[in-house]
């Protein structure tokens, strides 16, 4: 890891103006407040393009593949890492970790595979661990403190309403609060993700896709798919989210992702809430919601195990940005122990071990440990250069069966595998 | 230009500039005039439309410029016409503009017929009635969004009002088949002015001395609408048509703001399907096929309607 004592040697006076391209969100402002400290020690000035989430795919790829030079340091999905490799958008940055000592075994594992590594599982890095996010939930603590609430569903399932242990126990709360009035108001179940158009419905129904016994390929054979995306155990998981979505969720919210299932918690219109973890402080802070009311769980078990869907970017150099030696500098400086402990802080999540592993980190915020318990359990979409090809059959196949009703969730999963396989017929994988 | 125009303007200009245009034919000066309109022509529409046909038969991404290209022959073509994916949202786009095209020619006329009328407040209710026209898209799919929502919203409140159906168990966008619905009574909503602001020229072009003359015939009011009003707005309304058509063929952001293309695939129209192959996919090659099958599509129905339209405009 870099010493702080390194900084000095950051600032050569040249005084660069870098833009740092991301997703406008809570966490960019964070970052945007963090590299003032950046600015000052280097003398290099900080601009920032930020894109709202259902158009930052879009935008920020179009930027990388016409080979645009509006961002030096890109904060890339993670799935855009096989890409971002072999597209040549990103620079390799082995040679610069070693030069600099910046180590990958400093970061949390599953957050290097996740968005640095290129291919999956070797030592080849395109992305420094920059914003670690996984999908978990939040519960209105408050709701299920409360003794009335509590003897309701005592009565009605012969257990104590606590955190569920598993999914099906999440069905179940989700059923209980379903139309239930609180506080003179109705109220529902769970708010889960449903959006049809960018990436939504994948990032929520994987949730229970892979705790039911999902796979993505063939563990001995890639790319081969029968039998592990449309297992039996895969079919189930599918059932479960449809079911989940037809018994336990708000009316109308058939196209929800961060931004509505975020809305339906603060104005308290449901009891749990799936979401990336990234907005837990958010939810911390706000007035409706926050002080205690909320608590936060990690995605139960299902019979298959118990994995949760990843989110989080990296920050790569932009491989046609003319400033990359700057843009190297506002790696090695983010990747410093201080700077990572300060971006928690603000709001950020650090994927660096020494911040998440210090004895302090689990009572830093409430929903600390159960970030920790999440990052133990995650899983990844494919993040190959076709990923687009591949997330978009996927949106189809699974709306077309938890939201439309159309269909089987055998037919559905048996269509994703045809048209996977198709894709990679076509990358000349298979 | 008359002649003592152009007098002013050979005596304006300068002798080295006069000395060189002067021995240029019409012809030449013609040329000269037309080249760089032509030139933009040839630069913005034919070479990207050739250039398009030819990429249609290759596999080219354009996020892979490091790949080898390949000649692909017809497969791509072959692809598109055998995906059922494909045929569905075609049916979703013909079902769009048919039933659009139907309710905004019925109720634009209808309106248009009621404001052509003298009344007292006219203007102000063609300003109302025209004031959707104005919004963009993007603004009015997000209005509607929120007045379908099951829990707030205006339109769910006044269907189950009337019905007396549960509001939160009736959702416009998220029914698969109350979807489709949905975006068509928006975009009614949205553009019913239009061709209401279209119908009344129509209906105003018409000499009130016609009218008279029938009503000296005892031509009831009947006969004088079937007779005199609907043939002479008729080429009116077939212009409405066309300009709704072509409009709606490409309609997009409308859609994508108020389902999304779903609930499944429902109402994904070809124009969101070809943007999701060609900058969501990246898949140039196949998104060029699936344009040029689209653009032979608009150009030989629009071609077939507009030689219709000029056979009524001609009677």
């Amino acid at each position: 890891m870099v010493a702080a004592s390194a900084l000095p040697a950051l600032a050569d006076g040249h005084g660069t103006e870098l833009t740092l391209c991301w997703a406008a969100w809570d966490p960019a402002n964070a970052l945007v407040e963090l590299s003032k400290d950046f600015e000052e020690k280097s003398g290099h000035s900080m601009s920032f393009e930020f894109v709202p989430w259902p158009n930052f795919a879009d935008r920020m790829l179009n930027e990388l593949n016409s080979g645009g030079q509006l961002c030096d340091l890109m904060i890339g999905d993670s799935q855009w890492i096989g890409g971002g490799a072999e597209n040549g958008h990103y620079v390799k940055l082995n040679a610069f970790f070693d030069e600099k000592g910046i180590s990958m075994d400093d970061f949390i594992p599953a957050t290097v595979t996740g968005y640095s590594e290129w291919p999956k599982n070797t030592p080849n890095y395109y992305a420094l661990p920059a914003f670690g996010d996984v999908v978990g939930w939040t519960y209105r603590k408050d709701w299920f403190d409360r003794p009335d609430i509590q003897a309701a569903f005592q009565e009605a399932y012969g257990r104590s309403l606590t955190v569920p242990a598993s999914l099906e126990e999440l069905k179940d709360i989700g059923e209980f609060f379903q139309g239930r009035e609180i506080d003179g108001n109705t109220v529902y179940g769970a708010a889960i993700y449903t959006e049809r158009g960018s990436e939504g419905i994948t990032m929520g129904v994987t949730n229970a896709l892979y705790n039911y016994g999902f796979l993505y390929e063939d563990p001995e054979n890639p790319y081969q798919m029968d039998g592990f995306v449309n297992s039996q155990g895969a079919v189930a998981g599918l059932e479960y989210y449809k079911a989940l979505y037809d018994a336990a969720t708000p009316p109308g919210s058939s196209n929800w992702y961060m931004g509505e299932n975020i809305d339906a918690y603060k104005s308290g219109q449901v009891a749990m809430q799936m979401n990336f973890a990234f907005i837990w402080p958010g939810v911390e802070a706000d007035p409706n919601v926050g002080g205690g009311k909320s608590g936060y769980f990690p995605n139960p078990a299902g019979p298959a195990g118990q994995f949760a869907q990843l989110g989080g970017q990296g920050i790569s150099v932009v491989a046609y940005s003319e400033k990359q030696d700057a843009a190297l500098e506002y790696i090695e400086w983010f990747a410093q122990p201080e700077v990572q402990a300060r971006w928690w802080e603000l709001g950020g999540y650090s994927a660096l071990r020494a911040v998440v592993e210090d004895p302090d980190f689990v009572t830093s915020q409430p929903y600390a440990q159960t970030f920790l318990d999440s990052m133990a359990i995650v899983k990844d979409f494919w993040a190959e250069p076709a990923y687009a090809d591949l997330l978009i059959a996927m949106q189809d196949r699974v709306h077309n069966y938890v939201i439309a009703g159309t269909g089987t969730a055998q037919e559905a999963l048996d269509g994703l595998v045809r048209d996977w396989t198709e894709t990679f017929e076509d990358e000349g994988k298979l | 230009m008359g002649t003592d125009s152009l007098d002013r303007l050979a005596r304006a200009t300068p002798e080295g500039v006069a000395r060189r245009v002067r021995g240029l034919s019409d012809r030449t000066i013609a040329w000269i005039f037309v080249a760089p309109s032509i030139f933009l022509l040839l630069a913005v529409n034919i070479f990207p439309l050739i250039w398009t046909i030819r990429l249609s038969f290759t596999n080219f991404r354009v996020n892979r410029p490091n790949n080898d290209v390949e000649w692909v022959g017809l497969r791509n073509y072959e692809r598109i016409l055998t995906d059922p994916d494909v045929w569905q949202t075609m049916q979703a786009t013909a079902h769009f503009l048919i039933w659009t095209i139907v309710l905004q020619v019925l109720i634009g006329f209808f309106l248009a017929f009621l404001i052509n009328k003298k009344f007292r407040g006219n203007d102000l209710w063609t300003t109302i009635i025209v004031f959707p026209m104005m919004l963009s898209p993007a603004v009015v799919g997000n209005f509607w969004t929120f007045l379908y929502q099951p829990q707030i919203g205006l339109f769910n409140y006044a269907v189950t009002f009337f019905t007396g159906g549960d509001p939160a168990s009736f959702s416009m966008i998220g029914d698969v088949h109350l979807a489709p619905w949905a975006i068509v009574i928006a975009d009614t909503w949205m553009w019913t002015p239009f061709v209401m602001l279209i119908c009344l020229a129509g209906l105003r072009s018409i000499p009130d001395s016609i009218y008279e003359a029938a009503e000296c015939d005892r031509a009831s009011t009947l006969r004088q609408f079937f007779t005199i009003t609907l043939p002479l707005v008729l080429p009116f309304l077939m212009l409405a048509v066309l300009f709704r058509g072509i409009e709606n063929f490409k309609m997009f952001d409308l859609v994508v703001q108020l389902t999304g293309g779903g609930p499944g695939n429902i109402t994904t129209l070809t124009s969101i399907d070809l943007k999701r192959e060609a900058f969501e996919k990246w898949r140039t090659g196949y998104s060029s096929a699936y344009a040029v099958i689209l653009f032979v599509t608009v150009f030989g129905l629009a071609s077939i309607y507009v030689k219709a339209l000029n056979k009524v405009k001609e009677r």
